[in-house]
This record gives structure tokens, C-alpha cells and sequence, in this order.
């Protein structure tokens, strides 16, 4: 059963549980006749023209809308399951905070039924991670939801400040994106969650698409389209997934909204940029959006809806060739070679040779054959997320992967178990002294 | 017309914008409250006036209060880059004549930037 629109959900002027009036302009200067009234309740001064529609509206009936808006988006969507254990991917930005703080919000509005966590992961960025992890700390003890900070130290042996010192600038996204993306899932299994939501909103969806256009990317651009992702059937090109579900409650969301919902809501955020990533090429694209938007209001949703339909199409052509999932016979992460990225991007590290992993495909594929050899004698996984069933399917060409698959796959796929798939890690032991969940202190 | 030369205005910086103001994120300015009208006869002693507009204000702040990268303040048409949210006394700019708002004396008006990662 998925949660049920049972509320009323109709956005309508409601009671101001403040009666102090905004209707002056300021105090100071004596009342003024209402200026700009809302266009929902029609009694208190607008502080907001909607992107999305233009209307204006005032501060109660805006927070009515845009938390509406996303209770409806979840539901109609049938992002979550009553009883469903959800990790809110925490990185203390606005996005994020206002995420946990409207999850933690529309839960208890709406008995969800979820049980909620903060899941951050520290790259190990002095002077960027740690300042914007003291941020998701306070948010925990704000809201009231319990934390885990993984680390790419603990789990990689590698912070970025260490790979940034070897490698230089250059390709440093490249590792940041294939880490977290792992890093988010090895959280979620030791959180024993269901599904991870992350903030990602319409304005950034909007550039992803923009951005895997120019690239010719398809596969990334049904991806970044999905409102929620969980199978592993959308992989074409590498692109590594797993079986927890994620989605993006924050799809249809303005930007600007959010923004304003933690200006006035003051929500505790942390803004600046990573010291790493000055990230040129997303920088154009978003303030070409911007410039679009400017002159044509639907811009986002336009390009929004483009994505989802040329990714429609992809899907249908492409439906025949599905690459098959097999488990990284290093770590045991799910990936669609015989080393997942992660572990390929690392043995290049730890070789020294760091340009390993990054580039084409077929180059890639040629050092995976190579790398094979080496993984052969260094299999350590035990279980994998791909259920025996699913690694059988794949056809005869793949016959000798699924086998090592199945080899290393337990029948019982116990919490335990699943927990030591973590095997990045050179010193297993250390997982278990990772920082369970930190309550409130 | 209003008596007084300057006018009190107080800015805040929010989102990541107060980086470029030396992490300030109040600043009380006494801003001119009125602005030459550029003409073609630039010789003209005797300059029109006109008060002191938003599209003044961001001028004039990225002139006398910015410290670095003015172009993640200010864009080429004059406006602020977009993507930084303006409101005026509380209230989103879109709604209060954006650009073309005339100033009044202690106004409020707060720089919000969406560009930094969330
Ligand atoms: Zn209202
Ligand atoms: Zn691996």
C-alpha cells in the first residue's frame, strides 16, 4: 500500500495563526493602504511572485503552497511506503536542509509513517565539508533526526584533499561524483534504509538535462529525469546503481522557492562553494536557464519535460540491449564490469596512476582486462545487492562474469552480510568503529 | 522632494553573497539619494537628477562596497547576475517595480545568491 492522498490538499487561504499584520510596509512609516495583497487570501501583503504560475502571495500561503506542492508530488508519485526507513542525503546547502526540514515537516503532517535519517558524507574538504557537516549536525539537533557521516577516508582510504594533493584539479569531480554515489548507498545499507531522497530541485534537473544534451549523454539524462530510480535496467553505459531506491521530492520545486522558503523559514544553511568543483561547465548552463527564464517563464519545466521525452524515446529504442549487472569482484558493488568505478578510479590512485578510469569506454575496458587479472586473487566479497536471479540473466557472452558473480553471492542475504559488502575499506575493522548513528548529543 | 542628500539604507547578504562583501552580512550605507541622468552632452555642468532607483543601488554597491568578483554580482544589463533574489522590506522585488523601485530612506533590501551548491 502506497500512502494515500488523504488529506485536503486544495490550496486555499487558511487561517494566519499570525494576527500581528504585515499589511504596513514597515512600522515605521505609519500603515499604508494593503498593497499587493495575496492572491490566495487576499488580506495580507504578498511577499512572493510564484515562478512557476506569477501568482503573488503572502508568507503563511506560500508555505501552505510549496509544502503542499511537495506532499502531492510524493504522493502521486508513490514515492514512499508507509513503515518505509528514508535517508534524507544531508550536505548542510539550502537544497538539503530544506529538504530534512519539509520531510520532517510533512511526516508528521501527513502520518507518513517514515522513519527518518540524515545520511552526510565527508569528502574530507578542509574548510568546505567540515564547515557545512557542523551545519547538518545542528540541523540533527534541530529537527530531531538522527545522523551518519560516512567518510571517503574511512571507506576509500583517500580524502579528497589527498587525491586533489596526487592528482591536481584536474578530473577531481571525477572522483568526488563516483565516490558519493557509493558512498550514499554503502550509508544507506549500514542504515539498513529503503530509499535515500536527495534535494536535488527543478532548476538543477533542468541543468542536468541541458548539460547531458550537450553531451550526447542519454543514459545520464533518463536518469537525471527520473523522479524516482531503483532499477538497474536503465544502465547503458556504466553508470553504476544499485537497489535502493532514490528519489527527488524537490522536482517540480523552484529554486527560488526553496531559497525563500529557508529565507523566511530561516532555516540554518550553509553556502559556499566547494573549493574544488568551480564547475564551469554546470556555472553556463544554469545561468543560461536563468537568462531563458528571464524571458520565457516555463523555461525550466519546458526542458524538464524534453528530457523526460527524449529519454521516453532512448528507453524504447534501446530496451533490447539491456548491459548486464553483475557485482565488482573486488568490492562487490554492483556495476556493469568486472571492476565497478569506484575500484578502478582507486587502484589507479593507489598505483600512482590516477589517469586510470577516467576517459572512454573501450579505454576503460582495456585496463579492465588488464585489472581483471589482479582482482582475480583479491575477491573479497561475500554477498552482492544483485539478487542471484538478476545476475542469471544475463545472456551467454557475460556467462563467465555471472558465474563469479553467483560464486560470491550468498543465498541468505542477511543485514550482516549485506553490511560487509564495504569492502573498499583496506582495514575491514574499521567499518565496525565507523560512528554508528549519532543521536543528539 | 525630499531635503536629505544621502539616504540610510541597510543590506543584507545572505546565501553565499556576503563572501563577496568581506563576509559581511549587514551593511548599514548612506546612499546618494539622487543619481546624474547620463546624457549625451556629458559637458552640461548643470546635470538632471533623478532619485536614487534599485538599478542606482546595485550600481553604486558594487562600486563602492564590493570587494571581489563583481561579476557574481552584477550583470551586464546593469541588473544583478541572475540567480541573485532581491527583496525589498520583506517582499520579493518582482513584486515592488524590480530595477525601476524608487529608494525611500531606511529601506531594507536583501541580496539572496541561488548559486552556490545546495
Ligand atoms: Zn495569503
Ligand atoms: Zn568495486
Amino acid at each position: 500500500m502506497h500512502l494515500t492522498n488523504t488529506a485536503d490538499t486544495t490550496v486555499h487561504a487558511h487561517q494566519h495563526t499570525q494576527t500581528q499584520p504585515e499589511v504596513g510596509v514597515k512600522s515605521s512609516k505609519g500603515t499604508k493602504p494593503l498593497r499587493n495583497p495575496c492572491n490566495l487570501c487576499q488580506s495580507v501583503r504578498a511577499i512572493l511572485k510564484r515562478p512557476k504560475t506569477g501568482q503573488q502571495l503572502c508568507k503563511e500561503c506560500f508555505y501552505h503552497v510549496f509544502e503542499t506542492e511537495i506532499h502531492n508530488t510524493i504522493v502521486d508519485n508513490k514515492l514512499f511506503k508507509k513503515g518505509d526507513r528514508v535517508a534524507i542525503g544531508a550536505s548542510g546547502g539550502k537544497d538539503s536542509t530544506v529538504l530534512a526540514y519539509v520531510m520532517k515537516l510533512l511526516n508528521d503532517r501527513y502520518n507518513y509513517g517514515l522513519d527518518l535519517v540524515l545520511l552526510s558524507i565527508d569528502e574530507g574538504i578542509t574548510g568546505y565539508r567540515d564547515d557545512s557537516l557542523e551545519t547538518v549536525k545542528r540541523n540533527r539537533d534541530q529537527y530531531q533526526i538522527p545522523l551518519l557521516i560516512i567518510s571517503y577516508k574511512d571507506l576509500y582510504g583517500w580524502s579528497m584533499d589527498d587525491i586533489v594533493k596526487e592528482i591536481g584539479r584536474k578530473n577531481n569531480c571525477t572522483f568526488c561524483g563516483v565516490f558519493r554515489r557509493q558512498a550514499l548507498d554503502r550509508g544507506a545499507i549500514m542504515l539498513n534504509v529503503d530509499h535515500i531522497v536527495t534535494g536535488h530541485n527543478a532548476d538543477d534537473i533542468a541543468e542536468t538535462v541541458l548539460m547531458n544534451i550537450l553531451r550526447g549523454d542519454l543514459p545520464r539524462l533518463q536518469r537525471c529525469t527520473s523522479i524516482i530510480t531503483n532499477d538497474t535496467s536503465d544502465d547503458a553505459s556504466g553508470i553504476e546503481t544499485s537497489k535502493i531506491l532514490r528519489s527527488k521530492p524537490f522536482k517540480y520545486t523552484y529554486e527560488k522557492e526553496i531559497v525563500m522558503y529557508a529565507y523566511f523559514k530561516k532555516l540554518d544553511y550553509f553556502s559556499t562553494e566547494c573549493i574544488y568543483s568551480p564547475n564551469a561547465y554546470r556555472g553556463y548552463a544554469r545561468v543560461f536557464l536563468k537568462e531563458l527564464e528571464a524571458i520565457r517563464r516555463t523555461a525550466i519545466v519546458d526542458i524538464i519535460h524534453s528530457g523526460e521525452a527524449l529519454s521516453a524515446s532512448v528507453q524504447a529504442n534501446e530496451s533490447t540491449k539491456l548491459p548486464t549487472m553483475t557485482n565488482c569482484t573486488r568490492c562487490g558493488y554492483i556495476s556493469s564490469n568486472e571492476l565497478c568505478k569506484a575500484c578502478l578510479l582507486l587502484e589507479g590512485l593507489n598505483k600512482g596512476l590516477p589517469q586510470l578510469g577516467i576517459g572512454h569506454t573501450t579505454k576503460i575496458r582495456r585496463i579492465h582486462e588488464a585489472a581483471a587479472n589482479v582482482a582475480e586473487g583479491l575477491s573479497l566479497s561475500s554477498t552482492s545487492l544483485l539478487s542471484p536471479t538478476t545476475a542469471l540473466s544475463g545472456n551467454g557472452a557475460e556467462s563467465a562474469t555471472v558465474v563469479t558473480a553467483v560464486a560470491s553471492s550468498s543465498t541468505s542475504s542477511t543485514l550482516e552480510e549485506r553490511g560487509k559488502t564495504v569492502t573498499h575499506i583496506k582495514d575491514l575493522a574499521r567499518l565496525e568503529t565507523m560512528p554508528s548513528l549519532q543521536t543528539t548529543s | 522632494m525630499a531635503t536629505k542628500d544621502t539616504l540610510q539604507i541597510e543590506l543584507q547578504f545572505s546565501g553565499g553573497m556576503e563572501l563577496l562583501f568581506d563576509n559581511q552580512k549587514t551593511i548599514q550605507a548612506d546612499v546618494p539619494a539622487f543619481f546624474p541622468i547620463v546624457t549625451k552632452d556629458t559637458d552640461t555642468n548643470q546635470q538632471e537628477r533623478h532619485a536614487a532607483t534599485i538599478r542606482d543601488l546595485i550600481a553604486w554597491t558594487s562600486i563602492e562596497l564590493l570587494k571581489e568578483r563583481p561579476e557574481l554580482f552584477i550583470g551586464d544589463d546593469g541588473s544583478v547576475r541572475a540567480g541573485i533574489l532581491v527583496l525589498i522590506n520583506g517582499a520579493d522585488w518582482e513584486l515592488e517595480g524590480e530595477l525601476e523601485y524608487e529608494l525611500q530612506d531606511k529601506d531594507e533590501i536583501v541580496f539572496i545568491s541561488t548559486l552556490h551548491g545546495g
